[in-house]
């Protein structure tokens, strides 16, 4: 046994779970990271629960505008609650105990890997995607809130199953060393966890039923302006403003980030609402509710209205807009989007109650 | 969004997919490979192009010896002085001095070796900088 500088708990210096030594990882391709490696980690453990039904049980749906917080010179847009949150409410929901530990010392977090791995226990990683060899180069950029499983080792590389990606991949010790040390927003500090006890019998309506519950309340209820639909609002008035205030050149840069955070990897289309209807859909199923098949195909009708911005926006980013292609147009769009979200909340609310 | 709607559109990608949640002709969801769409891959390259010309001219900056090679590494990695500064271990005023030439040619050969190792390539490639 090695004794690690961890800051868990301390009575966990015997963290070694009643899970049997496994070889294999079923490796099953998400849409986002966090549910992701979430789902498959409860489903090597034989508790089958799929991304969308992670998603919506950890509240994952969310929306966030904060100009104050800059990462790669851009303000922070997110379209899903805070890094480290849908896991924890998933487990808290299911009652699923889970182990995480944090270091100073890549070494030391490298060498407290290794001691999982080698007794089959399979163990969630966050990471920078900047250093992480196998990732398309157009992607890495400095993303420190990604999150993979390692479930084994090859000599000097990691078995990795990264949820976004079509199969499992392979990274090599110093990289992934990097990865788990990268510095600046999100900072992973080699956060690393495991699930160490799944409950015999999960109560999964009740689990919905309160995942749901914190969706709506965040979205329609936080008394911030930048959060919820207040937030969607928020931003859909400045973009109209953004031509006269930055120039045509700088609103089409932020124009652009907006549609990366909503579109590339991780978000399933339409910045997690489609994910989000796939998940009432399975909650309307398993509730035996069928307002909530309603409800999934009103979410639809929301995601692919943010699809339609980002179709809108990138013609204008382009420079090659349309007829009627505008700030002004886009701002609408979103507007749309706020109001038909506040509607869907509401009523969600009333279903569930 | 529908199955056959699910764009494909080559991309960001590589050799690899992401999944996309689209419905089926039962208005069922699922899951659908996708290798790309075009308004992100717009959004992205358009990301690469900022990052790219602000490469090109720094590039410029250092043959000129206005600026230490560092400042190139430095923007080739996508950083800036304050990330570069926690990677590094060093205060932020110091690596904001090693960007200016005269500092950068007396910084001893430990400390480049530091840097170099922070931007995953050799000492020789780090001096030569852009």
């Amino acid at each position: 046994m090695k004794t690690w500088a961890w800051r868990g708990s301390a009575s966990q210096a015997n963290f070694m779970p009643e899970q049997p030594i496994k070889t294999g990882f079923i490796h099953r391709q998400s849409a986002h990271c966090e549910s992701g490696a979430t789902s498959n980690l409860l489903r090597n453990c034989g508790l089958d629960i799929s991304e969308a039904l992670v998603f919506g049980i950890g509240s994952g749906l969310f929306f966030g505008y904060f100009p104050f917080i800059k990462i790669q010179n851009q303000p922070l847009i997110t379209f899903r609650n805070a890094p480290g949150r849908i896991l924890k409410n998933t487990a808290k929901r299911l009652g699923v105990r889970i182990e995480s530990f944090k270091f100073k010392n890549p070494e030391k977090a490298m060498d407290a890997l290794d001691d999982m791995l080698s007794k089959g226990i399979h163990v969630g990683l966050q990471a920078g995607v900047y250093w992480l060899p196998y990732f398309p180069p157009p992607l890495r950029f400095h993303f420190n809130a990604h999150t993979l499983v390692a479930y084994g080792m090859d000599g000097n590389d990691y078995l990795i199953s990264d949820p976004v990606f079509d199969e499992p991949v392979i990274c090599p010790r110093k990289d992934l060393m990097k990865a788990r040390f990268a510095e600046g927003t999100f900072a992973p500090k080699g956060k690393m966890y495991y699930l160490a006890e799944i409950p015999k019998k999960i109560n999964l309506p009740l689990a919905i039923t309160k995942g749901i519950k914190e969706t709506c309340r965040v979205m329609i209820k936080t008394p911030l302006p930048l959060i919820g639909v207040r937030g969607i609002r928020f931003l859909a008035k400045r973009i109209k403003e953004w031509p006269k205030k930055y120039g045509k050149r700088k609103a089409s840069l932020y124009l652009g980030h907006i549609i990366r955070m909503q579109e590339e990897i991780g978000t399933g289309g339409g910045g997690f609402r489609l994910m989000y209807a796939a998940f009432l859909q399975e909650a309307a199923d398993i509730l035996k509710e069928n307002h909530l098949s309603d409800m999934s195909k009103r979410m639809t009708g929301i995601g692919d209205k943010w699809r339609e911005f980002a179709l809108f926006g990138a013609r204008i980013c382009k420079g090659r807009s349309l007829d009627g292609d505008n700030y002004e147009t886009l701002g609408n769009i979103m507007l749309d989007c706020a109001e038909a979200e506040y509607l869907l909340y509401k009523d969600l609310l009333e279903v569930i109650r | 969004m529908e199955k056959k709607d699910v764009p494909q559109d080559e991309g960001i990608y590589g050799q690899w997919h992401g999944v996309c949640y689209a419905t089926d002709e039962n208005e069922k969801y699922v899951l659908t490979r996708s290798s790309g769409w075009e308004p992100a891959n717009t959004a992205n390259r358009q990301a690469w192009e900022v990052i790219e010309l602000e490469i090109a001219k720094i590039s410029e900056k250092v043959k000129k010896g206005e600026i230490s090679p560092i400042a190139y590494h430095m923007a080739k990695n996508l950083m800036d002085v304050k990330m570069l500064a926690k990677y590094t271990g060093l205060p932020r005023w110091r690596v904001k001095r090693h960007l200016k030439p005269q500092a950068f040619r007396r910084i001893n050969h430990a400390l480049l070796e530091r840097y170099a190792k922070v931007f995953n390539i050799p000492v020789e490639e780090l001096v030569r900088g852009a």
